[in-house]
């Protein structure tokens, strides 16, 4: 792709025609299943997935072969797809609903790996913990809510980070340097420190984990948004917009917003990683989740205290569970960044 | 320059004092203290004589300016749970938290340096790459995950090393320090090594590019021709050259080392000032909390106050634009 062509817009119409209600779908839907009052239903998370894929299709539609380059790309891909399903099936695909009293037997409590309930018609495959809960089945819904805490609060943080970055680089002058010294300042201060103090006077909730994620995520999105927004307008196709006479807003959304999207897309797929990280320390702390929905990193806290007698099953599995999806999105983001970067593609 | 510098205090000053307003109010909002102050059983009149002794029955607006002027003489309140100065409680907790940042900054440098110095001069072998992903995984495994499987490895499987704790301390200028001690020693390694991942990951990076500026300078090409070792090239020639950026770092970054041993501390039961933290939250000691944040944000704001000062000095181009706060 060259400087120097025609508007950057303009080279691939269709691709971000699809973009954008792809983008569109994949958001609200995760923010129905993440918040809604009962999980999303079957149909919907089936689109969810649908959409998801075939966002992820549009993006490296001609690059996939830039994309895979070794076995390492397809490895965390294909686990990455693999545990975004078992995240988002995991009503239909756990063996026990961890959450409904009435499955759990407190007779079944701590067991090993491969254990059978009384009369042998359960197995625990991966043990369980001292609620009788099924490890595998706390697992599979501790990665839904995992995940979609990353994703929702990732996705929030990123649409005001947009809006904030791009006005500030619009609007210039006293109102830029304000916003951007707030951002300075939040980001002076490590996310951990910060989301702790949150989450200190918030207390624990879903709700509220969201909310600390995205007050500690926003500022940074504001400062990469504002950085290529500052570069954008400095083109000579927002100039032509201008000298068109077209509305401002028009400029904004229809030329600025498109082009500034495809770095922060790279970025947000690391940051879901991070953010995943983030909620599962603040989980392991004891100020994340509340009990009732259980993250990976408070199930990992909940068999913390086991683990020193050698009850090692009830926080080593999570725990990898863990290190695969953060590993898998860590692994696939720097494949994307690799790949869509603009300033490397050439 | 004195202007800028005297500018720039008043912004720190500016900034501690806005972080106070949003502590205070913050922390305002958790729970009622009362519930943990007085048993359940107390009569309305010991209710109210302790609400009155703690303050509680102003309007919180006056509770505000008490606690800004009480904290702008060294006290920031007394634990609910301990009974004692939330200062003191912190200053007390403080070395043990100090001494692990310092000795986890020590084990990144000592693994990072060697594989970021490794990995420069193998760029684009297998081992450099190898390196560079496994320096993604520096970045990205979880602190307490870390801490736990090297628990589970260390210390149950193989019972090399103590689990959780600190081990026996030695008094250093009535500071007790276990870091001088062959058993402290022993409880420090696991956490510290657990603080330092991430930082050696960092370390090991800055290296790595480090390394691979270097290599192609002059003094290499003729330190080779003399016929020098690459071993001594790489790890006395190379290594004093690029220690200056990694050093600025590794300071920089100690403040980030105390916010993320909230987590290494818990996982260790290391009593340290994260630790205590915790603790607070969990048993709302809203005085601690409150103190501790301030603390902390103290000494954030003097570190980056000191590092803007020095970058002045040192450059003055960024004198023209302004620092950042």
């Amino acid at each position: 792709m060259t400087e120097t062509s025609i508007p950057q817009t303009a080279q691939h119409p269709v691709r971000d025609r699809m973009l954008w209600p792809a983008i569109g779908v994949v958001c609200l839907a995760t923010i129905a299943l993440a918040l809604g009052p009962d999980w999303a239903s079957l149909p919907a998370r089936i689109v969810l997935f649908l959409a998801g894929v075939a966002l992820a299709a549009q993006l490296l539609k001609g690059r996939s072969r830039q994309f895979f380059n070794g076995p390492m790309a397809y490895a965390a891909t294909g686990s990455l797809v693999l545990l975004v399903i078992l995240a988002l099936f995991a009503n239909e695909i756990s063996p026990q609903n961890p959450y409904d009293l009435r499955q759990l037997d407190i007779m079944d409590g701590r067991l090993p790996p491969g254990a059978t309930n009384f009369d042998g018609s359960f197995t625990y495959h991966l043990g369980t913990d001292e609620q009788g809960r099924d490890i595998l089945s706390g697992i599979l819904y501790g990665l839904r809510v995992s995940l979609s805490v990353a994703i929702v609060a990732t996705l929030i943080a990123m649409a005001i980070g947009v809006v904030v970055g791009i006005y500030a680089a619009w609007a210039g002058g006293r109102i830029e340097s304000i916003l951007m010294r707030l951002v300075d300042l939040q980001l002076s201060f490590p996310s951990i420190l910060v989301a702790l103090m949150l989450m200190a006077a918030f207390g624990r909730g879903l709700d509220k984990v969201v909310i600390a994620l995205i007050i500690v995520q926003w500022a940074y999105y504001a400062r990469t948004v504002r950085g290529t927004a500052l570069s954008e307008t400095r083109k000579e196709y927002i100039d032509a917009a201008r000298g068109l006479g077209l509305p401002v807003r028009k400029i904004i959304f229809r030329h600025l917003l498109p082009n500034c999207i495809p770095p922060l897309l790279v970025i947000s797929t690391v940051q879901i990683a991070n953010t995943i990280v983030l909620e599962s320390s603040l989980s392991f702390l004891g100020v994340g989740v509340p009990v009732t929905q259980p993250s990976l990193g408070l199930l990992i806290a909940n068999g913390y205290d086991y683990m020193l007698s050698g009850q090692y099953w009830m926080s080593m599995y999570p725990g990898v569970a863990l290190l695969a999806i953060v590993a898998s999105i860590n692994l696939v983001g720097d494949r994307l960044r690799d790949t869509l970067n603009p300033r490397l593609r050439k | 320059m004195l202007v800028y510098l005297l500018r720039r205090i008043a912004q720190s000053i500016f900034v501690a004092l806005a972080m106070m307003v949003i502590v205070f109010f913050g922390i305002y909002m958790i729970g009622n203290p009362i519930d943990i102050l007085i048993s359940p059983d107390a009569t309305p009149r010991e209710i109210e004589e302790t609400m009155a002794r703690f303050g509680f029955d102003q309007p919180i607006y006056i509770q505000f300016f008490t606690f800004v002027g009480n904290a702008l003489q060294g006290d920031l309140g007394r634990s609910f749970v301990h009974g004692e100065s939330a200062v003191t409680l912190i200053l007390h907790y403080m070395p043990a938290t100090l001494e692990l940042a310092a000795l986890g900054l020590i084990f990144s440098v000592l693994i990072g340096v060697p594989l970021g110095v490794y990995a420069g001069y193998k760029a684009d072998k297998w081992q450099g790459r190898a390196i560079m992903t496994g320096s993604i995984f520096g970045f990205s495994l979880p602190n307490f995950w870390v801490g736990m499987l090297l628990i589970l490895i260390f210390a149950v499987e193989l019972r090399w090393l103590p689990s959780t704790g600190r081990g026996d301390t030695v008094d250093v200028f009535g500071i007790r320090l276990s870091i001088f001690s062959e058993n402290g020693l022993q409880y420090m390694i696991l956490p510290a090594l657990t603080l330092a991942l991430y930082k050696a990951s960092l370390v090991t990076r800055l290296a790595r590019a480090g390394t691979q500026e270097a290599l192609v300078q002059d003094y290499v090409k003729f330190a080779r021709a003399k016929g020098v070792s690459e071993t001594r090239i790489l790890f006395v020639h190379v290594l004093k050259n690029i220690m200056i950026p990694i050093v600025t770092v590794l300071g920089l970054e100690l403040g980030s080392m105390i916010a993320f041993a909230v987590v290494t501390e818990t996982v260790f039961a290391w009593p340290g000032m994260g630790k205590l933290l915790i603790d607070s939250i969990l048993t709302l000691d809203r005085p601690v909390i409150v103190a501790y944040l301030m603390m902390t944000v103290l000494i954030f704001i003097v570190i980056n106050l000191v590092v803007d000062i020095f970058y002045t000095l040192l450059d003055p181009r960024v004198r023209v634009t302004g620092g950042t706060s």
